[in-house]
């Protein structure tokens, strides 16, 4: 409230009056406003102070670290395997990519192999997180611009991945699924077949929200055109993921330094023309069904595959509960690993996987124990926001909560 | 181009130190990642080298962080990852400084150091010469002391809460109802390697009195699992 109150303050403080020129036509006035941080369009607790030239946005500074919460100095004090849930947290839409970043961080130092059904499992939620991701961004970017219908019908297909989530895990949002060395437990054979059958129906779903919002005359006129971005732009700002893609560069890391087995799948990398945010908003579109078409050859070879999904290796995986009952080494294992936990090899590895916002990449510093030294999370929704400045100079202001929604920005991982 | 071999990015590092005038002191290769060690006032020079060289084209800054060794005489490291989306490769460049000691900031290298740099002197109080705009960034409007800094403790110095009678958020220090519990589990996994403090050399383990003594403070190599007991044999 007081913040609030201060910010008003600076900002009638700052009404800057030019007088008109020598003929004293009219006084424009340049004013600031507050963007957020309660605002519907913000995605969260951004406060953006605009500097408005009348309707034209002229400086947009982001205030970010509203939902700052330490991260990464709680991770200093936690072993490895406490640090997973904290993952889930950042980007909270697509809660696993964000594990699997840490976990091949700590499989590169530790050096553990992943057993190829776990390392399928990994795929399939990566994949369903994607979906998840654009699920919510594409039909919240149709909100921002006015059409309320689609994020209903997305939040309907998310709510049904979200239960696969917790089918798997236990948990609808915070997975703590991905463990170094594979996943924490094996897939139920019913759910890949309810998993089929709903990769049979999506497709249909999605196509409704699509002949909502992409060929719709108003959602075209609020994106097209609108924060267009260079590729030589793209390249300074560090952006990655669709934000690189819609301005027509091709580079996906599960292409370009592919991890997990991804060179083992058959899909394509869409990307865009002109860098604006309807290349953006058809990018996030056809990502999705190639997502799904990754899903479907995941669910094909998980039917084919048995075989444990988590490291056999006791040192950095729990043994089996059965085990437990019979070999004492197993339970000193166990016991090991739930209160001391493993210890990583000292050196410092950077670990990135194509996250559904861009590269999201862990800078891991171990020094031999049983914690990690620093954990540095580079998001990528930091570096776009950044480019909010100069993405919005010389628009209307409609368009910040345009530009922003195409950002795809979750501030969980942006403040960390 | 193709993924990088670990002989592609020896070659990469000895070219780059061939190439940087002194500027990069030595490039190493580890768990399959090339790091440069870097002077840090000439950082900026190095930085626009490898953006700017045919060979190398790092066209992408990806991210500035430090890390904080507090036992060093420099004792920030402040550490740069660069991407070349044209070669595929990934380059680490690390600089040391220390608390009073700013580093030349990367903006004119690359735009996108700004919020970086910016996090960097939020965080441990580095500071970035000639930055255009060095705030603080992720931390409360106001906050004092550097997050992330070995020496600052994880629960902090101040909390929030709102206080009715004043209708507003206040700060307070730190009361912590409960002890904030801390448990050493850094015990060794296979044995310990290390005499136990006053012991004498042949101290035996509580509990462990069959296993080996400890020889002069030191265990000895581990002994090889005694044989299993011989099986009884089909016909007896």
């Amino acid at each position: 409230m007081a913040e609030t109150e201060t910010a008003v303050a600076i900002a009638q403080a700052d009404h800057e009056v030019i007088e008109g020129a020598a003929t004293g036509e009219t006084k424009v006035r340049k004013f600031n406003l507050n963007f957020g941080p309660q605002h519907p369009a913000a995605h969260g607790v951004l406060r953006l102070v605009l500097e408005l030239d009348g309707e034209v946005v002229e400086r947009v500074d982001p205030h970010i670290g509203l939902l700052h919460r330490g991260t990464e100095k709680l991770m200093e004090a936690r072993t490895y395997l406490q640090n997973i849930p904290y993952f889930d947290r950042l980007d909270y839409v697509a809660p696993m990519n964000q594990e699997h970043a840490f976990c091949l961080a700590i499989e590169q130092l530790v050096g553990v192999d992943v057993p190829i059904r776990g390392s399928l499992i990994r795929v399939l939620f990566c994949e369903i997180g994607r979906i998840l991701n654009h699920l919510l961004n594409v039909t919240t970017q149709a909100m921002d611009v006015g059409a309320l219908t689609p994020p209903l019908w997305g939040f309907e297909e998310r709510e049904k991945l979200m239960v696969f989530y917790e089918r798997a895990c236990g948990a609808r949002l915070h997975a703590n699924y991905f463990r170094p060395g594979g996943v924490h437990q094996d897939l139920p054979p019913e759910l890949i077949e309810d998993m089929l059958t709903w990769c049979a129906e999506f497709p249909k779903r999605l196509n409704d929200v699509e002949r909502l919002v992409t060929g719709n005359r108003i959602f075209k006129q609020r994106n097209v055109d609108i924060g267009v971005v260079s590729k030589e732009q793209a390249y300074a700002w560090g952006f990655t993921g669709v934000m690189l893609r819609g301005s027509g560069v091709a580079w996906d890391l599960r292409k370009s330094q592919p991890y997990e087995g991804y060179e083992n799948f058959e899909f394509d990398v869409p990307i865009g023309l002109n860098g604006d945010c309807y290349d953006r908003y058809l990018c996030r579109v056809e990502e999705m069904k190639q997502s799904l078409s990754i899903m479907l050859q995941c669910l094909d070879r998980l039917k084919k595959t048995p075989g444990p999904v988590l490291t056999e290796d006791g040192k950095v995986a729990p043994p089996r509960r059965g085990e437990m009952k019979r070999s004492m080494e197993a339970l000193i294992h166990h016991f090991k690993l739930y209160t001391e936990g493993f210890h990583v090899p000292a050196g410092d590895v950077y670990a990135k996987v194509e996250a559904p916002k861009g590269e999201f990449g862990v800078y891991l510093v171990a020094d031999g124990t049983n914690k990690p030294y620093r954990c540095k999370i580079r998001a990528p929704g930091f570096a776009h926001l950044q480019a909010m400045d100069w993405m919005n100079r010389g628009h209307m202001i409609a368009d910040v909560a345009a530009i922003l929604g195409s950002l795809d920005i979750v501030f969980g991982e942006v403040d960390r | 181009m193709s993924v990088a071999t670990i002989e592609d990015l020896e070659a990469l590092g000895q070219s780059i130190v061939a190439n940087s005038v002194g500027a990069v002191a030595a490039a190493h290769v580890a768990y399959g990642e090339l790091t440069l060690i870097v002077q840090t006032h000439r950082i900026v020079d190095v930085l626009i080298l490898l953006r700017d060289h045919p060979d190398y084209r790092f066209n992408q800054m990806i991210d500035i962080c430090g890390v904080d060794y507090p036992d060093r005489a420099e004792r920030f490291d402040v550490v740069y990852h660069l991407l070349s989306t044209s070669k595929n490769r990934r380059v680490r460049l690390k600089v040391a400084t220390d608390e009073d000691t700013p580093v030349p900031s990367a903006v004119p290298a690359y735009p996108n150091a700004d919020w970086f740099e910016r996090e960097a002197f939020d965080m441990y109080g580095i500071f970035f010469e000639n930055h255009p705009d060095l705030r603080r960034i992720l931390t409360d409007y106001g906050f004092h002391g550097y997050p992330l800094r070995k020496d600052f403790p994880m629960t902090g110095y101040v909390e929030v809460r709102w206080d009715e009678a004043l209708k507003r958020v206040i700060y307070e220090p730190v009361k912590l109802p409960a002890e904030y519990r801390s448990f050493d589990f850094l015990s060794p996994w296979e044995g310990a390697r290390y005499a136990l403090p006053g012991q004498g050399s042949t101290y035996v383990l509580p509990g462990d009195e069959k296993g080996a003594p400890i020889a002069g403070g030191k265990l000895a190599a581990p002994q090889p699992p005694p044989a299993p007991p011989p099986k009884p044999s089909a016909g007896s």
